[in-house]
């Protein structure tokens, strides 16, 4: 239905003519013959104007424009209190809030002053425009977004003469050397940006500090590494995990780096737990663990939050970022949340004075998926 | 431009309106600020721009200071965001904190985290500032939200202002990886960890996934190039974009000039408010002072981000509770929703589509979503013409509908970001919790739209009841033939009109498949969905009251009921009361048709 | 002079001074250190009694002997064998209001305590008594002035952060358990929640976080208890999630009311 276009609902409200109508509908639609009765309403116009009390009463007006006034003193002496707070509250001093307790002062009372400095400004303005100022609305007309034709056509004389004048169209090889030109040069400006970005990954996810310094024929020696004490670097003795324990583990020499620590970590970490061997459902996982203690990798197969949340009743490992469950009774499967693959078990032994030891490293990836991480 | 102050008469008098009349001498001071604006105007020809802004039309209505929130917000994290530069160390060089917080003392720590330490402890006034930082942006993502829930629901992102929307979607986008960017500036121990999930998701993009990550880490996480690469997005690359694409917003606001409610005296082809001089640029200038105060009040008395308290980032602790700011919740969220068996094999690679769909799809499409509705609608609706007036959300009932299907699902996302501390604070299961939200996803969006779009049915059946029969006034009046009815108080025309000012509205037509020279229309099958998704918007429209309506209503109850039941619609409940002295005639009919008939579908 | 270098050479010497040494080492070990010192002080009337406290308040869920007892329905265990958990695990379970545990639940919530020192102290003497277990530690052990507040932290965000999160205000763990809040708990209890492992907690013994270590996170946690509030309230010290909803439904609903006003026509 589309009476607007064919009623001419009349006063303002009227949507004929050349803007705001036309609507295309598949349809022109059922227009019902009015007999006299308009089609639609008529806007009645702008209904009487309201007269404040500001208006009419001089003493509202006055009353009105000391709360104004009084409003930007408030400002003022927010301004001041702020400055005097600034030179004199020892950072230290305290203030008691109700509600919060013991607050550092400074921080709280420069914070309220500046509010009120600020408040009294907003709130004062307000106030001026809404008792005082003229609040007769006014009214501006609308026109169409759309240029007139007239300077549509000569848009297109325009770009149709440079065309003509630079004879652009005529010579098909400035045309295509320039457009071949003007695609080309942003070339030298983004390929250092993106070659300088970062080294290729190569093998560097697949490995991490329990692999070993690099050779130069680029094998890793694999070595066996005690595990450490994370973050006091000590190393553990077999004993020292007794049932329901768990140990926030990096390998040894990890935390004696002097740089790229975090890097190291962040694919190192390991979790120590030990369980009673009877617990453990899998003889992969106890093959890899000693007499019950195992350890895993803490860093979560889905985007790398340490897995900490050890429940030593039920043996879940959960992860606190998005709640990926693993059950370390049954090698590490994911038993609830968005995580995939187990987290990879590290195989441990105890060296000759009884100190624990890796058996070599992870044998997969640590850390989330990535695409050429490989089906292990 | 305005009508007020222009006599309709002579052409001669607007070739003078622009004239100012001399009348008087100018003071000493209006002398020397026309001297200063003078010199400027010599050398600028400004007079007539800042002329014609001053002048400006602003309508006015609470819900569009939504947007200056968002506009002022940003305006506060700009300039505190320029003090925080000041003290900020953006660098990950290691270094031993000796400031005065003393649970860090002698902790190794980044440069980045210690010179945060110092702005929150040891620059007086710095935790203010910092927490003004935050707390705006925080507003900044909610004021643009609500701006750009009352925008869609009221349809001001019709023709001419889709470009404008794009832009403010595109504003959106920015918006939250700029506030993300933020969040990971400090290199605490959360931020640090939402890092550390950006590092995660960023590798399991298909094929590239390593690839991109060390490009954006420079090798290995973290790495020490992710810190002053974000600080260089975070202060210089993203402020850019968008400052620049938030004057474009406003410039095409002033061209297109504000939109406007309905209401009497406004119309699509004016605009009704107030001035810019004086009464609008004192009350949003002094609207810019509210939100300043309010946050920094805020920021007094509220702790945002105490990024003392997280510890320095460190890749083996982590925090309970580990969320990004919310509005990354709906991601995060995302990311605990889907489960892992969406991650796939495929001849010795991995697919991680659990990551990938919750983190890099999800993001760019809720913006796309966004972003493409209007020509969705343009091209459901056909309505091609310019849109000045707003709709009242009930008067479209399906885009209502469909906005708090959006809303909705866009919630469950981010409250299931909150699923560790919902269950906590509410004593359940997190993995009920969890699965609540999986069934919910697919669950609560269809039944918002459906909620949503029977309660604007409802309230369009109201308006149409009202507009017809008045408010009831308790009256009740005997009649000369001993029938008694109750007597209804008119509404005023000014009352009416909002009520019956929206346009009506009906499903699109097929045409026919085959023109009249028999020949098939290439475009009948595109047509066919038109028409079908015409249908699904408009099948059920509640259409506004017409006078022919009213003036039945007034006439005869009875007349009314024949009118409105092409419309189905049912408002009357008893009928012999609305015009006095109609009684006896058609009372059976009525009891008959209108009062049950029209009660009993009223229920459905 | 003579005489005292022959007895040093008698073959028993060696054997007497070990034991001369061993004995030094045990009186000075047991000087020092100071967790069976307070074991030992127990007599057997407070074994006596504790077992009879126990009997009253334990033994329908632990068993008449703290043997344990399992419910009808599988291998669900409606209390826990104790011996050998020693006087830490009952003066933290009950000393929290843990146990005796009101009503099932899948884990004991802290509540007010029930009983006195002396009563929870004879009931330790009870389960000490029935094998050897971590002893209550000494107010040393636990005085947060001896540790250092800062090495607390980092033991902390290592060990404890990822379940009670960086404040200690608790978290979530798998189907409705939790970690608690650490707020308000002294620092015998936390002590003693490290050394036995209640409940979900995983054991944190000494030869994994050494007595001065637990003093350090004691120190640690107390130091941010008693610091002011350096930004006003903490919202609860959740994280980002409560900040969200501040801002939207506190921050929003100042300044929607704002808005309001100022639009609203003056009378």
């Amino acid at each position: 239905m589309n009476e607007q276009d064919s009623t001419p609902t009349g006063g303002e409200v009227t949507r004929t003519g050349e803007f705001g109508s036309g609507a295309v509908r598949l349809d022109q639609g059922h227009i019902v013959g009015d007999g006299g009765i308009p089609e639609r309403f008529q806007n009645p116009g702008f209904p009487p104007h309201a007269v404040r009390g500001a208006d009419l009463d001089e003493a509202a007006a006055k009353r009105a424009e000391r709360i104004v006034g009084g409003l930007f003193v408030m400002s003022i002496l927010g301004t001041l209190g702020f400055i005097v707070a600034y030179f004199a509250i020892d950072s230290e001093a305290t203030i008691f809030i109700p509600g919060t307790g013991s607050t550092n002062a400074v921080h709280a009372v420069l914070g309220i002053c500046m509010a009120l400095s600020l408040l009294g400004i907003g709130l004062g303005a307000v106030q001026w425009a809404k008792t005082l100022m003229n609040d007769h609305e006014a009214v501006e007309e609308r026109h169409p977004q759309r240029s007139a034709d007239a300077d549509r056509a000569k848009f297109v004389e325009i770009m149709s003469d440079g065309d003509r004048e630079s004879q652009l169209s005529r010579r098909p090889l400035i045309k295509y050397a320039l457009g071949g030109a003007l695609g080309l040069f942003a070339v030298p400006v983004v390929l250092p940006l993106i070659g300088g970005l970062g080294p290729l990954p190569g093998d560097d996810l697949s490995v991490s500090f329990w692999n070993g310094e690099q050779e130069e024929d680029g094998s890793y020696p694999n070595e066996p590494l005690r595990l450490m004490r994370d973050p006091q670097n000590t190393p553990i003795k077999a004993s020292e995990v007794t049932i329901g324990s768990v140990f926030h583990v990096m390998p040894e020499g990890l935390l004696d780096l002097e740089e790229h620590i975090l890097e190291a970590k962040a694919k190192a970490a390991v979790i120590v737990m030990r369980l009673d061997p009877d617990d453990i459902k899998s003889q992969k996982e106890k093959d890899w663990g000693h007499q019950g203690i195992v350890a895993y990798s803490k860093i979560c197969t889905h985007v790398g939050c340490p897995v900490g949340l050890y429940e030593q009743q039920t043996h879940h490992l959960l992860c606190p970022c998005h709640q990926s469950t693993f059950d370390v009774t049954q090698d590490c499967k994911v038993i609830f949340g968005p995580a995939k693959r187990p987290l990879p078990q590290l195989p441990i032994t105890v060296d000759d004075e009884g100190y624990l030891i890796s058996k070599g490293p992870f044998r997969e990836a640590t850390g989330p998926s990535f695409w050429e991480r490989g089906s292990a | 431009m305005s009508t007020e102050s222009i006599p309709a008469g002579r052409p001669a008098d607007r070739l003078r309106d622009g004239d100012t009349p001399v009348t008087h001498a100018p003071s000493a001071a209006a002398r020397k600020v026309g001297g200063v604006a003078g010199w400027i105007d010599d050398r600028t020809n400004g007079a007539r721009g800042i002329n014609y802004l001053l002048r400006k039309v602003f309508p006015h209505h609470w819900s569009f200071m939504l947007g200056e929130i968002a506009m002022y917000s940003l305006i506060i994290c700009l300039l505190s965001g320029a003090l925080l530069t000041i003290w900020f160390v953006p660098s990950a060089g290691h270094t031993v904190y000796d400031g005065s917080y003393v649970p860090l003392r002698g902790t190794q720590m980044s440069e980045a985290y210690a010179s945060t330490l110092d702005i929150s402890f040891d620059v007086k006034g710095g935790l203010l500032i910092r927490q003004i930082h935050h707390w705006a942006a925080l507003m900044f993502l909610v004021g643009l939200t609500v701006h750009m829930f009352r925008v869609f629901f009221t349809g001001a992102f019709r023709k001419p202002r889709e470009l404008n929307w794009v832009i403010g979607t595109v504003l959106a986008l920015l918006a939250a990886i700029e506030g993300f960017a933020g969040y990971s500036l400090p290199d605490d121990l959360l931020s640090g960890t939402g890092i550390r999930a950006m590092e995660g998701f960023v590798q399991t993009a298909p094929v590239i996934g390593s690839y991109l990550a060390y490009a954006i880490f420079g090798g290995p996480f973290p790495g020490e190039a992710i810190i002053p690469r974000l600080y260089a997005a975070h202060v210089l690359l993203i402020p850019a974009i968008l400052v620049g694409l938030f004057i474009a917003h406003i410039v095409l606001v002033a061209v297109h000039k504000h939109t406007q409610y309905p209401g009497p005296g406004r119309t699509n082809d004016n605009v009704v408010g107030h001035r810019v001089m004086p009464v609008y640029a004192a009350t949003a200038g002094g609207f810019f002072f509210i939100v300043f105060g309010v946050i920094t009040l805020i920021s007094a008395l509220f702790t945002i981000n105490p990024i003392w308290a997280y510890g320095p980032y460190d890749p083996s602790p982590v925090t309970a509770g580990s969320q990004p700011d919310w509005y990354m919740g709906a991601y995060d969220g995302a990311l605990r929703l889907l489960p892992g068996w969406l991650e796939f094999q495929i001849g010795g690679n991995t697919l991680s589509l659990n990551i990938a769909l919750g983190a890099l799809v999800l993001l760019p499409l809720v913006y796309i979503v966004l972003g493409s509705y209007p020509f969705v609608e343009k091209w459901v609706t056909g309505d091609d013409r310019e849109h000045h007036l707003l709709d009242r959300p009930r008067n479209n009932p399906t885009r209502t509908g469909i906005g708090m299907a959006g809303i909705v699902a866009y919630s469950v996302f981010m409250f299931a970001a909150g699923n560790d501390i919902m269950a906590i604070k509410l004593g359940m299961s997190i993995n009920d919790i969890t699965w609540v939200f999986r069934i919910g996803l697919f669950v609560l969006p269809p039944l918002a739209f459906w909620v949503t779009k029977r309660i604007c049915l409802s309230l369009q059946r109201r308006d149409r009841d009202l507009a017809l029969h008045a408010r009831e006034s308790g009256r009740i009046i005997r009649g000369a033939d001993g029938s008694f009815h109750e007597r209804h108080d008119d509404l005023t025309d000014y009352e009416r009109w909002i009520l019956v000012q929206h346009e009506p509205v009906a499903p699109l037509q097929l045409e026919p498949e085959y023109d009249e020279n028999g020949v098939a229309r290439p475009a009948a099958r595109k047509d066919r969905l038109r028409a079908k998704l015409s249908h699904f918007y408009f099948k059920d429209a509640v259409n506004p009251v017409t006078p022919a309506e009213l003036a039945a209503a007034h006439h005869d109850g009875q007349q009314a009921e024949a009118i409105e039941a092409p419309f189905d619609y049912e408002g009357i409940e008893g009928d012999s009361d609305h015009t006095p002295g109609n009684g006896g005639v058609g009372a059976d009919t009525n009891a008959g048709r209108g009062g049950i008939g029209s009660a009993s579908r009223l229920r459905e | 002079m003579n005489a005292l270098a022959a007895r040093r050479r008698h073959p028993a010497a060696i054997a007497i001074l070990l034991m001369l040494g061993l004995l030094v080492t045990g009186f000075a070990y047991a000087a020092v250190a100071p967790q069976p010192a307070k074991a030992e002080t127990s007599s057997a009337e407070d074994v006596a009694a504790g077992k009879q406290l126990f009997q009253a308040n334990c033994a329908s869920c632990h068993g008449v002997n703290a043997e344990g007892r399992a419910t009808g329905n599988g291998d669900k265990i409606a209390g826990p064998a104790l011996a050998g958990v020693g006087a830490a695990a009952v003066d933290f379970q009950m000393g929290t209001g843990r146990m005796p545990m009101r009503a099932p639940a899948v884990q004991a919530p802290r509540g007010e305590t029930q009983f006195t020192q002396e009563e929870i102290d004879k009931v330790g003497a009870y389960i000490a008594s029935l094998a050897p277990g971590p002893a209550v530690p000494s107010e040393e052990d636990v005085d947060p002035t001896k540790g250092d507040p800062a090495k607390g932290g980092e033991l902390f965000r290592v060990n404890c952060a990822m379940c009670h999160n960086f404040a200690g205000s608790g978290g979530a763990l798998t189907r409705g358990k939790y970690a608690p809040s650490l707020e308000g708990v002294s620092g015998k209890h936390i002590y003693e929640a490290m050394e036995t492992g209640p409940q979900s907690m995983p054991v944190f013994n000494d030869g994994n976080i050494a007595p001065e270590d637990k003093r350090d996170i004691i120190a640690f946690l107390k130091t941010i208890e008693d610091a002011p509030q350096q930004g006003g309230h903490a919202l609860g010290s959740l994280g980002p999630v409560t900040e969200g909803w501040f801002a939207w439904f506190f921050g929003l609903g100042i300044l929607v009311a704002a808005a309001v006003w100022l639009g609203q026509k003056s009378a």
